[in-house]
């Protein structure tokens, strides 16, 4: 972890402080974004401070100070929002305000864009640019997205504490939502701005691990950082050389981490056995049976099979039934797996999408039925919107012939 | 997800429905740009120049060819575009019905590729 990693993880502890003193969420969370510029242009030229926190929590109270003194003089602000002094022993543990300031970036009034967006900031500690260049937009629509975010907050009239324990378990929901996001965003990115969206990754697992310790009972949340760790210990074979995605079954599993294939199977099995069982737990016990075989064909498919079978009663969803298929071929035989499909296309939300083309033309390619293989493929490449998709898809047409 | 939305309408159109309609369909479609630049969903949003200004550019053996034509369709209706970057195509069709050209001469939605599978 380098100096500036360990920076960015004070930033939820610095907000926490400032908006417990002063209130006022954005104006402090800004001041804290200024605050660290700040600190980035003179520390490496002064020397680190002694004590980088109360350095952070200093000057990001100076910078509010100066911005309301500011206002007041622009504006003449209402009383109310001169600047409130905290009583005496009012700080408290940093662990709490990481995870109110979670629920209120995760605000339901958001959309998730603007949830992830604002999350990353404020939790995260990336700068406007960077999550910019993570996301391909100019810093502009960033820095618009982010203070609209803000502005939605205050006018929800959400506080900064946590909310009732009623809502709770649904908001931690969208947390989880949130930071599944944050990691195929980075994760599932294959060019152009390779370096910023593994940070995105590294930033989703970070902020899952933060959560596991604020949470540590909940099996959703120990599923989440297991399935997140079990799929990124992958990254390194997923792509070829070329930038190519490699799929699944032909990936050098030599390259595999097999550290976070261990922590992410102990996280997993720990949380199935506490219950109740969750679909991130489910998904995360589908990943370790995968990073668990050492060749694709030592895969254990029935094991996968019932996983899918009880994922889809608990989060019935047209995905999981897609997955579903495959591993009912797997063990069944693709002409097993196509029946299933056949029944999923009177769906309409799935009739038309290339994930279906594309399950059905890999069965129809078990099956060694390549004419129909080659066009569905075809099919699939011309509907999806993800480039290396895409490319993927029109490959494997192209093998067939 | 970003979309580009292709907002037809050329000099022709534009001429053709009278200065009080053209000077209130400015005005809308500035309006519409500035919200969707304060809503953190404008990518951009681009005017594209007459047609008389266009160019064709063709490499042959290496060479670029720059002619004036012949054209795709494009030339004859594109009025500008905007790329948008939303929560989905529900919401880009919304931004799309927004645009006055809409009412006159219409608006086609592009999902544009992205770097990233999203879930379906």
């Amino acid at each position: 972890m380098t100096g500036w990693q360990a920076v960015r993880r004070l930033v939820p502890e610095v907000l926490g402080v400032l908006v417990r003193r002063y209130g006022r969420f954005d104006a402090c969370e800004d001041a804290v974004q200024e605050a660290l510029v700040a600190a980035a242009a003179q520390w490496p030229v002064e020397g680190w401070p002694e004590n980088p926190r109360a350095w952070l929590v200093t000057v990001a109270s100076r910078r509010l100070a100066d911005q309301v003194r500011s206002d007041v003089a622009r504006r003449r602000r209402e009383e109310a929002d001169a600047l409130r002094t905290l009583p005496a022993g009012g700080e408290v543990e940093a662990g709490d305000d990481t995870l109110t300031l979670l629920f209120l970036c995760c605000h339901p009034a958001l959309t998730p864009s603007s949830q992830v967006a604002l999350t990353l900031r404020a939790v995260g500690g990336l700068s406007t640019a960077e999550i910019a260049r993570a996301f391909l937009v100019p810093e502009a629509t960033m820095a618009q997205r982010i203070s609209r975010a803000k502005h939605r907050i205050k006018a929800a009239g959400a506080g900064f504490e946590l909310p009732p324990a009623a809502e709770q378990a649904a908001r931690l929901g969208v947390v989880l939502h949130v930071v599944y996001l944050v990691f195929n965003e980075g994760y599932t990115a294959t060019s152009g701005t390779q370096l910023v969206r593994a940070e995105l990754t590294a930033e989703a697992i970070r902020l899952a691990r933060e959560l596991h310790r604020l949470v540590p009972g909940d099996g959703e949340v120990a599923g989440l950082l297991a399935l997140l760790l079990l799929t990124d210990a992958r990254r390194p074979a997923r792509t070829a050389p070329d930038g190519s995605l490699v799929p699944l079954s032909e990936q050098d599993r030599t390259l595999w981490d097999t550290e976070a294939i261990a922590e992410g199977v102990a996280l997993v099995t720990g949380a199935l056995s506490r219950g109740p069982i969750g679909p991130y737990q489910l998904q995360a016990a589908i990943a370790a049976v995968h990073d668990e075989a050492p060749t694709a064909g030592a895969t254990d498919w029935p094991q996968i099979l019932a996983l899918y079978t009880v994922l889809e009663r608990v989060a019935p969803n047209p995905a999981v039934t897609l997955n579903r298929a495959v591993a009912v071929a797997e063990v069944h035989g693709p002409a097993a797996g196509l029946a299933l499909l056949d029944a999923l296309s009177a769906d309409e939300r799935l009739s038309a999408s290339h994930h279906l083309l594309s399950v059905r033309a890999h069965l129809q390619e078990m099956a060694g039925d390549h004419e129909a293989a080659r066009a569905g493929y075809r099919a699939a490449a011309r509907r999806t919107t993800s480039e290396p998709e895409r490319r993927h898809l029109l490959t494997r047409a192209a093998r067939l012939g | 997800m970003k979309y580009m939305l292709l907002i037809y309408g050329n000099e022709e159109a534009f001429n053709s429905i009278g200065a009080e309609a053209l000077a209130e369909l400015i005005r809308e479609t500035d309006a519409l740009n500035q919200e969707l630049f304060e809503s953190g969903e404008l990518v951009g949003a681009y005017g594209v120049a007459d047609e008389v200004n266009t160019k064709m550019v063709r490499v042959t053996g290496g060479t670029p060819v720059v002619t004036d034509g012949p054209y795709a369709e494009a030339k004859e209706f594109l009025g500008s575009f905007m790329i948008v970057d939303c929560d989905g195509l529900d919401r880009a069709l919304e931004i799309a019905a927004r645009a006055p050209s809409a009412r006159h001469w219409g608006v086609e939605v592009r999902p544009l590729m992205h770097e990233a599978n999203v879930g379906p």
